[in-house]
């Protein structure tokens, strides 16, 4: 009852590592009760959990899970409870054992493994896990605690006691080796989780709601530092958890589960911005949308561009053309050199004596630009401080497109159910009133 | 009402005539492990000089459950000696460690298996029942038709009364481990035998202290009782004084016991708690 779907490692289908995916799940059920094939039969044939429970009296776990989870990505599984989601990684590393399909680990189909190889891959290639209940041992020590993954793997003892307290110091908890469990607040304990996790050193951190048992502050703190910690050391993270901001702010890519199904997979913008269906939809709608979206994803095409070569009139004409009060003045290369607006050079015409210098010297006004992966919440703090629109740059300094206040204002009052295309369709037309004032300053609809 | 008597008599002493001649050897084997393990419990309190016990056992005592415990067992032990009651005191000793160690040697991996298995807990808690409710002295007649007068069948009746809640305790301790510690145990790689002994034993030390204390207390409670069967001691000098019709005598023997009695249940409950603290 382990598997027939062969592991199939090599078509990684949309992902974007090219490279073979450190885990790669196929076709996993995982379904509790009598007679399961039962079971899996109907759901294949599209049941869902709440049919086949009434039905069959299976508890359904996990249903046809495929996903490839990447070298390195910190990984979100999210889901109210009861989708699945702790039993979908619970199936990683075989702490549930899986009903049908496989899961590849670094070209090792972990389902098909003996009793003693699952023991040499839960050492060699997790790091433990992490739980939302700490689930640290009450009586030994911080350290004792942190060396339990060496301990078991027969690392000699001052050499783990070496690593546990490198992991111990990686977490901040330096001073606090020789006190107990009790002795410790939550977020400390849970500390001692994480540099369990950290002193085993393998390439999978397996976290369950690690953060969700600890009050708001603190967890706010600990996303942080695991950001932190993730940065230095690029391991795969697979993180469960219920909320949807943690998700989004921790996850490279985020798989929502609904009902032991994964209903969608995707970046955190992709997620937000392109919602599968209804019923990510009402999940993502309300989030803080401002620390997810980027100046890149709500940025528009820029209609309109004054050159290096073109006089005072040549760029008035322009904007003239596309109905705008101002344009941005770029090289050869599209880097952005400026901004001018027709306010000025009018004013600078009528007094007289205009010449193409001028414009790229003194009537030509610094620019505002933007990296396209700048957070919204920044972009809003930028906008707000001036009226020109807000050049969108790659990292080369070449442009990319524009934010507009009107934009900004749409892309945080809604969920965008319509696809990326709802910013665009804002600003061309159906925006309420009070956005058209920042709308005139650049004329966006065409592309 | 019936014409037929149901013959459970007959059926109970053909089995045991029955297994006292096919296992004789056997019985006799144990019988004389038992008694060597007596015997060699109670050379060593004898050997060495009885102030050097004395004093020995009140500080190991105080260490274990705390100064208070530890002059309670300095001056009760006095008492004891003061009476002349040391020998036999001794003698009771050995024989309530030997039945505990062997209480201990079963009953503690019959607990684990029971942990493990619902099959086997679902067979061991009907015989634990029995042999817990059905009355202690019931056990001394096969006892002693297997192993003779003496201190072994004391040790044998002891141990299936004491045993019991030891492994109800093991069992109920072990399954009480929470869930995720048992996750974390699996997940970091732990083979079954180091989450028994690094997470599952550890974790539910109280629950198995609290086992011990009751299987030790049970222990003491068949002293008298294996008194009646020829195992010197305490129990045979409360029985002296029965016979002699002397109360002062029975008195002074059952204080005694009394004073082994709430040493060693301080003593094994504080190790329980402690350990149960982390400290």
């Amino acid at each position: 009852m382990t598997t027939d779907h062969p592991p199939d490692v090599s078509s990684t289908s949309e992902d974007r590592n090219a490279s073979t995916p450190k885990i790669a799940v196929r076709g996993l059920y995982k379904v509790f009760g009598p007679d399961p094939a039962r079971a899996i039969a109907a759901l294949e044939k599209g049941a869902t959990k709440g049919e086949v429970q009434s039905r069959l009296g299976n508890a359904v776990g996990v249903a046809d899970v495929n996903l490839d989870i990447g070298e390195g990505e910190t990984f979100v599984l999210m889901g109210l409870s009861g989708s699945g989601k702790s039993t979908l990684l619970r199936l990683l590393n075989r702490l549930h054992e899986p009903t049908r399909g496989s899961v590849v680990v670094d070209g090792t189909d972990i389902t098909r493994l003996s009793k003693r190889e699952l023991l040499e891959v839960r050492r060699e290639k997790f790091s433990g896990m992490v739980f939302q209940q700490f689930a640290i041992l009450p009586h030994r020590t911080v350290l004792d605690n942190v060396a339990y993954g060496l301990e078991v793997q027969g690392v000699p003892v001052a050499q783990r006691h070496e690593r546990a307290q490198q992991a111990i110091e990686l977490v901040g908890l330096a001073g606090w080796e020789r006190s107990y469990p009790h002795q410790l607040s939550g977020g400390m304990q849970q500390r001692v989780g994480l540099a369990r996790a950290l002193a085993v050193d393998a390439d999978v951190l397996l976290m369950d709601e690690a953060f969700s048992a600890l009050d708001p502050l603190i967890r706010r703190e600990m996303q942080d530092e695991l950001i932190d910690l993730q940065a230095r050391m690029r391991k795969t993270i697979v993180f469960v958890t219920h909320d949807l901001d943690e998700a989004l702010r921790l996850g490279d890519r985020i798989a929502i589960m609904k009902d032991a199904r994964v209903v969608q997979v995707g970046t955190p913008e992709e997620v937000i911005t392109e919602p599968a269906d209804d019923y990510v939809a009402a999940f993502v709608e309300g989030v803080d949308r401002s620390g997810v979206l980027t100046a890149g994803s709500i940025m528009q095409p820029v209609r309109e561009v004054a050159r290096l070569r073109d006089g005072p009139q040549t760029a008035l004409s322009k904007m003239r053309r596309s109905g705008l009060s101002g344009i941005l003045v770029v090289d050869r290369e599209r880097r952005v050199l400026g901004y001018l607006t027709s306010e000025r050079i009018v004013e600078a015409l009528r007094e007289g004596g205009v010449t193409q210098e001028r414009i790229h010297g003194d009537l030509m006004e610094p620019a505002t630009t933007v990296d396209a992966d700048t957070p919204l919440s920044d972009v809003i703090t930028i906008a707000s401080g001036g009226s020109q629109p807000i050049a969108v740059v790659d990292g080369t300094g070449r442009l990319r497109g524009v934010v507009v206040k009107g934009a900004i204002l749409a892309a945080l009052a809604r969920p965008h159910r319509n696809g990326g295309d709802a910013a665009e369709q804002d600003a061309g037309g159906d925006v309420a009133p009070p956005f058209t004032a920042g709308r005139a300053v650049l004329e966006a609809r065409g592309a | 009402m019936l014409d037929v008597r149901v013959p459970i008599r007959e059926w109970v002493s053909t089995a045991v005539e029955y297994m006292r001649d096919t296992f004789a050897p056997l019985f006799d084997g144990f019988a004389d492990a038992v008694d060597a393990l007596i015997g060699a419990l109670l050379g060593a309190l004898q050997w060495a000089p009885e102030l050097v016990v004395i004093v020995a056992f009140a500080g190991l005592t105080a260490l274990l459950a705390g100064w208070r415990v530890g002059v309670f067992a300095l001056v009760g032990l006095f008492l004891v000696e003061n009476v002349g009651l040391w020998q036999p005191f001794l003698q009771t000793l050995s024989l309530v460690l030997a039945a505990q160690v062997l209480i201990l040697l079963v009953g503690v991996p019959l607990g684990i298996l029971a942990a493990r298995s619902d099959a086997v807990e679902g067979f061991l808690k009907p015989v634990l029942d029995f042999m817990q409710t059905m009355p202690a002295f019931v056990y001394l007649i096969p006892a002693v038709m297997f192993f003779g007068i003496g201190v072994v069948p004391g040790v044998v009746a002891t141990f299936v009364f004491a045993i019991p809640p030891l492994v109800r305790l093991v069992n109920l301790g072990i399954r009480q481990v929470p869930a995720d510690l048992i996750e974390a145990a699996d997940a970091f790689g732990s083979t079954s035998w180091q989450r028994l002994v690094k997470v599952e034993m550890p974790v539910a030390r109280p629950s198995i202290m609290a086992g011990v204390n009751q299987s030790i207390m049970l222990n003491l409670s068949m002293v008298v009782i294996a008194g009646m069967i020829g195992a010197r001691g305490l129990g045979a000098e409360v029985l002296r004084g029965i016979q002699r019709l002397n109360v002062g005598q029975g008195f002074e023997a059952g204080l005694a016991v009394v004073i082994m009695a709430i040493v060693l249940d301080r003593v094994t409950a504080s190790v329980g708690k402690r350990r149960a603290r982390g400290a």
